[in-house]
């Protein structure tokens, strides 16, 4: 299975990324072949729709899963309507949230929270 | 002459400068910019009512001509569209109605849409004519509104009010925009000071001229006066604290149709104001 995570540099020591939307890189993670890949976030800059764009990213690299501290609507609604599972870190560790995957540990994400997009400020 | 009338948060007495202003007037234009909470309509309580609803565009997809081609996805610099499993999906609520992804579409999938997002309503009460617009709940953009409200209704009258919606956002700048000038309305508090010289610097930016009025005035202390003093901004007038004014305000009565004092405070509130903005217009035409 394939799974991605939002994280802050390109190496399996860095931290999981607060922001799925925003987050610099990904880690593609495939759990059986322990292979790894990290993607470039193209959309860390948009101004708006960043989440959208993001999860769209995740959608076309075949992800069946993702590991992600939080999640806003929008973003959430690309990966539902793709049937990606919606995971919730326990630690910003990417190996201690992977463990736990492997061990059916991680509970789904509920909160999805709503989006600003862009307006306001 | 268009005066914007702004605070930097609710309930800082922004609706009672504007509606008792535009009421000691010969005639007016009371428009309310504060969409998501128009409440200056409650203290004019206006007659003849037109409404009119309000729409902004945006693009529904035809699946059978839908190639999955993208061009539509990688245009939206808004990341409206998202193309999932074979199907284009629209979201509405972050979609700006710029229609790019309706002309570049190679198969003519994509045709637009109306969806409603609010209403705008106007009515009259005594001297002033009332311009209102609501946003539907959940709409994250009322500037098609404001720009709606700016653009069709103020015609011919001397003098418009702009009651701006709180803040510093967008939409606020929306509707300062065509000011000739701009009253900030400030409380007594340090917390006051924060909200004002927030606004304060939107409407520098904006190049506007501007002056304040300093609501609930106490004896003592005026953090936002000292404010004022210190960057050299214009005080316009003081509006004291008091329990008559309160209770008018909040049984929604408008103060200067009710009670002498405070219709010779708003007329001479008034003539300030008049004066500020033809020297203005002398000064810089
Ligand atoms: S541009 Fe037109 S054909 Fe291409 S994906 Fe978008 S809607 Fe479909
Ligand atoms: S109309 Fe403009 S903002 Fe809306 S989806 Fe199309 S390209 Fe994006």
């Amino acid at each position: 299975m394939k799974i991605a995570i939002p994280v802050d540099d390109k190496s399996m020591e860095t931290s999981v990324c607060q922001s799925f939307g925003r987050t610099p890189y990904y880690l593609i993670y495939d759990t059986e072949s322990q292979v790894s890949i990290f993607l470039d976030n193209s959309a860390v800059a948009s101004q708006g729709g960043a989440g959208i764009k993001a999860a769209q990213t995740i959608v076309d690299n075949q992800v069946h899963a993702l590991i992600t501290p939080r999640c806003g609507e929008n973003a959430a609604k690309v990966l539902m309507a793709a049937d990606i599972m919606l995971y919730k870190t326990i630690n910003t560790s990417i190996k201690d949230n992977i463990a736990a995957l492997n061990n059916g540990k991680l509970s789904l994400l509920e909160d999805i929270h709503p989006g600003f997009h862009g307006h306001g400020g | 002459m268009k005066i914007a009338v702004l605070s930097g948060k609710g309930g800082t007495g922004k609706t009672l400068v504007s509606v008792n202003l535009a009421s000691v007037t010969k005639e007016s234009i009371y428009i309310d910019c504060d969409i998501e909470e128009p409440n200056g309509h409650l203290f004019f309580k206006p007659k003849n009512y037109v409404l009119e609803s309000i729409s902004v565009k945006i693009p529904i997809v035809d699946e059978r001509l839908c190639s999955g081609c993208r061009i539509c996805v990688d245009f939206c610099k808004f990341n409206a569209l998202a193309f999932i499993i074979n199907k284009l999906i629209v979201f509405d609520d972050v979609c700006h109605s710029c229609g790019g992804c309706i002309v570049f579409c190679p198969e003519k999938a994509l045709s637009e849409k109306d969806k409603l997002i609010g209403i705008a309503q106007c009515g009259v009460s005594e001297n002033v004519t009332v311009v209102t617009g609501t946003l539907n709940v959940g709409e994250s953009s009322g500037v098609p509104i404001i720009k709606k409200l700016l653009k069709d209704f103020p015609l011919g009258k001397e003098f418009i009010f702009i009651d701006c919606p709180p803040g510093s956002a967008c939409i606020v700048m929306e509707s300062i925009k065509d000011a000739d000038y701009c009253i900030i309305v400030a409380e007594p508090t340090l917390f006051g000071v924060h909200n004002l010289n927030m606004v304060y610097e939107l409407v520098k930016l904006f190049n506007k001229p501007n002056g304040v009025v300093l609501n609930k005035c106490l004896e003592g202390e005026n953090p936002s006066e000292k404010f004022c003093l210190e960057k050299d901004i214009r005080i316009l007038g003081r509006i004291p604290f008091d329990q008559e004014l309160g209770k008018l305000n909040s049984n929604a009565l408008i103060a200067v149709r009710e009670n002498q004092t405070y219709r010779d405070l708003f007329s001479s509130l008034l003539q300030t104001v008049t004066k500020e903005v033809q020297h203005e217009t002398v000064t810089n035409p």
